[in-house]
């Protein structure tokens, strides 16, 4: 397949659509709308459902409902519509039904605005929705990423009854990079062993979140925490930029990612040894190799659009083995790559000091405008 | 080898329109690009503007704040922009839609009265590709064909008659001079 | 100016008190801005401006804070109706209103707007019916006619898949809490005048605490239609008012004989 330039949400609406989307529920909402519009031409032109929701609330129970058909299905939204959807998503992890969300990120708190952020990163990876649970969370930080992680999601999803999250931000979201599409694949025909279907092969299956006995639902939850391990051990991913000889490490998801890799560039051209460690599953997050390199490098740069939100994960995995620095922007503004050089020459010639906290740090070294 | 180009100017003057041309130009080149709008409130305040990142490699950040060049089509854009186009870098200005020269001695300027030209041509909205012809003749970051051949795709059907008048528009402003 | 000449001048157009001297963000055509001017001009009516409480919506009338000389707040799309009661329960001595979009109110909202007209809670909403949600784009709203090209309709409503139209004023007015429920339309300016009276009239229903009033107006967005101006009040006029028609769903009673 050629390449085509494509912005992230329309890219995404269509590789969902390759992969053999069944059903997509959502509701308009900038900087997502693209997405919606997109599967409002191309899914009832397929013969396939789509429904605009009258809600965010209405749209997760739609995927609810569709997902415990065994279907594939999936619904996308941003950040004050992703807040509406947690309850639902509480209940889909407790009914163990696969689904494919897609969370464009804008700036918030509360209304926001519309801009790029990426500070619902401990509302989709550390929960969010009540209960244990733990969806899968990938972020891309390009078109192609995005194509193929989607495709993935879908598949992820179903293999651990899973929810998938492909959390990008706005910018990802309205920008046209080439990307190749995966070939039109056929819609599923199996359906799994689990899903309602009021067929007539003499079984009847019933799908519910409800454990009214204590040790049933402690049981559940063991199965699901034992499924999370599965995922933890086989579905780490992330990308490596420079970083054999590194004696220093920028560490950053999805935009603010690729925008340090510019960063990380350009101190290598000044000779500064320092290399990237983009996370793209942050759910489960590549722990171990941030342990590992925290073992051989002497120092961290963690750098989101939000206030610090991976930086705890990060802190967790270095352990306090070496310095961990922070930079963030927020509320839809987004870092610059001179910025985080600015940050890199500050932490490679200062010392870093290994009391108080990087958001601390952070904190002091931001401008106060009251 | 990275290039990274600001076009900037009013809502409705083809500024997102030539910078989509330049990275559906620069994917015909097998080249890696990015084209990212500015979106949001300012959208609705009438101006817009985008940048185009090509290079060839794996594309870091998509956002630009001293780009090579820069193509303002009006003054709050040339206000704008004058000061952030990286030393050596090109500035192309449509002067017709501003009212002062560019300050900056450090860069390459192409002053064109794009408007005017486009007029004389015969339809006003072949401004954006004047200037875009005048960008494209200090700074060969894609060839003429690419665009060429960008616009034959990507022109609705209902336009595809003014290709010829689209070329004749770019290389008008690629014979535009250069002040160094 | 000389004496003689100052008093030969009347005033025949004047910001109400109740709205800012500021210019609003409203597209050129944009009947948002009557709707704000008719609602001001009431408060100013009423003396009421400064014992006001706005609660503005998500949609494009978000930044009515800013455009009403009155306090107000702003609330989750949807949740206008809800933010109003809260208001209003602890503050029941203040005229309360909620300014709220088709989208907002009819779709994501239309749980709180049935649930405070069936409590009968005492505020006034001013609802704007303009067929499409005009922030994000002019996508698909409850209240698209059938067959109507929206971005999210690409192809035109289609009712067997998308649904019909919601008809909010005739809904509501079937609620035992509703005391006041009525369409009126911004088309033209005899319209114009009769929406004014019956927000005169929901405010006075709020003022006289008898109960949830609203009024359906219907309104243009030149801007997602792909209209002039000119020609989209004529769209309004004869595409909408056949499925929307004017009139007055509840009245109650005891309305009856009052003249404002
Ligand atoms: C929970 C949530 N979902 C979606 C949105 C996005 N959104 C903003 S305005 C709007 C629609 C507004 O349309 P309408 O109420 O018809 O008002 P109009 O803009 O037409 O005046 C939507 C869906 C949001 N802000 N919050
Ligand atoms: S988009 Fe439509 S509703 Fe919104 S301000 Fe413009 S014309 Fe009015």
């Amino acid at each position: 397949m050629a390449k085509e330039m494509m912005k992230g949400n329309t890219a995404i609406a269509e590789a969902a659509i390759r992969a053999g989307l069944d059903a997509y529920f959502g509701y308009p909402i900038t900087p997502q709308t693209e997405l919606l519009e997109w599967m409002s031409v191309r899914m009832p032109e397929l013969g396939r459902a789509f429904v605009q929701a009258e809600s965010e609330l209405g749209a997760i129970n739609m995927v609810y409902g569709a997902a415990c058909t065994g279907k594939r299905v999936m619904t996308s939204s941003s950040s004050p519509g992703i807040s509406l959807m947690m309850e639902g998503l509480s209940y889909i992890a407790g009914t163990e039904v696969p689904m494919v969300l897609v969370n464009v990120m804008r700036g918030g708190p509360g209304l926001g605005n519309i801009a790029p952020a990426q500070a619902d990163y401990n509302q989709i990876v550390h929960g969010g929705g009540h209960g244990d649970m733990h969806p899968i969370v990938l972020a891309p930080a390009s078109v192609q990423e995005a194509i193929d992680l989607t495709v993935l999601a879908f598949d992820l999803a179903e293999k651990y009854r899973a929810i998938v999250v492909v959390l990008i931000d706005g910018s990802l979201g309205q920008m046209m990079e080439p990307g190749e599409l995966p070939p039109m694949a056929p819609l599923k025909t199996a359906i799994p062993d689990w899903a309602v279907r009021g067929g007539d092969d003499g079984k009847r299956r019933t799908l519910s979140s409800i454990y009214l006995n204590p040790p049933d639902e402690e049981v559940t939850n063991l199965r699901l925490e034992r499924r999370w391990q599965e995922v933890q051990a086989n579905e780490v991913r992330y990308k490596e930029y420079y970083l054999e000889d590194a004696r220093y490490v920028v560490t950053g998801f999805g935009s603010a990612g690729r925008i340090a890799l510019s960063a990380v560039r350009a101190a290598r051209a000044e000779g500064i040894p320092v290399g990237l460690l983009r996370p793209i599953s942050l759910n489960p997050f590549p722990r171990q190799v941030i342990a590992d390199l925290s073992e051989r490098v002497e120092g961290f740069l963690v750098t989101e659009m939000n206030a610090g939100q991976m930086l705890d994960d990060v802190m967790a995995a270095v352990a306090g083995r070496k310095p961990v620095e922070f930079y963030g922007r927020m509320g839809g503004v987004v870092p610059f790559p001179d910025e985080i050089l600015g940050e890199i020459k500050r932490m490679v010639n200062g010392q870093v000091p290994m009391s108080g906290h990087p958001r601390d740090r952070w904190l002091e070294r931001m401008p106060r405008a009251n | 080898m990275q290039t990274e180009i600001i076009i900037a100017g009013f809502g409705g003057q083809g500024v997102l329109f030539a910078g989509q041309l330049l990275a559906y130009a620069a994917m015909e080149e097998d080249k890696a690009v990015t084209w990212i709008p500015s979106y949001g409130p300012e959208m609705r305040g009438g101006t817009a503007n985008c940048a185009v990142v090509v290079a060839d490699e794996e594309i870091g950040s998509p956002f630009v704040k001293h780009p090579q060049a820069a193509i303002v089509m009006n003054l709050p854009s040339l206000d704008k922009y004058e000061a952030l186009v990286a030393p050596g870098g090109v500035l192309v200005v449509n002067t017709s839609m501003v009212d002062r020269p560019c300050q900056r001695p450090d860069i390459t300027v192409v002053e064109i009265p794009a408007n005017e030209i486009a007029e004389r041509l015969g339809d006003r909205r072949m401004t954006n590709m004047v200037l875009l012809g005048g960008l494209l003749a200090q700074l060969p970051v894609v060839s003429m064909e690419a665009v060429d051949k960008a616009l034959k795709e990507h022109l609705p059907e209902r336009h595809q008659k003014l290709l010829p008048l689209n070329r004749q528009a770019m290389q008008e402003g690629a014979s535009q001079p250069a002040r160094v | 100016m000389d004496t003689a000449q100052h008093e030969l001048e009347q005033v025949v157009y004047q910001r109400p008190e109740s709205l800012m001297e500021v210019d609003t963000h409203y597209c050129p055509g944009c009947t948002h801005g009557v709707a704000h001017r008719l609602v001001a001009e009431v408060l100013d009516e009423m003396q009421v401006r400064q014992r006001t409480i706005g609660v503005a919506s998500v949609g494009c009338s978000v930044f009515a804070y800013n455009y009403f000389n009155t306090d107000f707040v702003q609330a989750p799309h949807g949740r206008a109706p809800a933010m109003a009661t809260g208001i209003k329960r602890c503050l029941p001595d203040r005229i309360v209103f909620t300014y709220q979009g088709d989208g907002d109110m009819a779709s994501i909202g239309m749980g709180e707007v049935v649930a405070a007209a069936a409590r009968g809670e005492n505020i006034t909403v001013v609802f704007i019916n303009n067929a499409n949600y005009g922030m994000t784009g002019g996508q698909m709203a409850p209240t698209t006619l059938p067959g109507q090209k929206t971005t999210s309709s690409p192809n035109g409503r289609d009712v067997e898949t998308q649904g019909f139209p919601m008809q909010a004023a005739e809904l509501l007015a079937t609620l035992e809490g509703t005391s006041y429920s009525v369409r009126r339309s911004l088309h033209d300016p005899k319209n114009v005048r009769m929406a004014k009276k019956a927000l005169r009239t929901a405010f006075e229903v709020q003022a006289r605490g008898m109960g949830f009033s609203i009024v359906e107006l219907l309104s243009v967005c030149p801007t997602n239609w792909g209209m002039t101006p000119l020609q989209s009040l004529k769209w309004l006029e004869e595409a909408m008012i056949p499925f929307y028609p004017i009139g007055d769903y509840k009245v109650n009673p005891a309305l009856a004989g009052l003249r404002f």
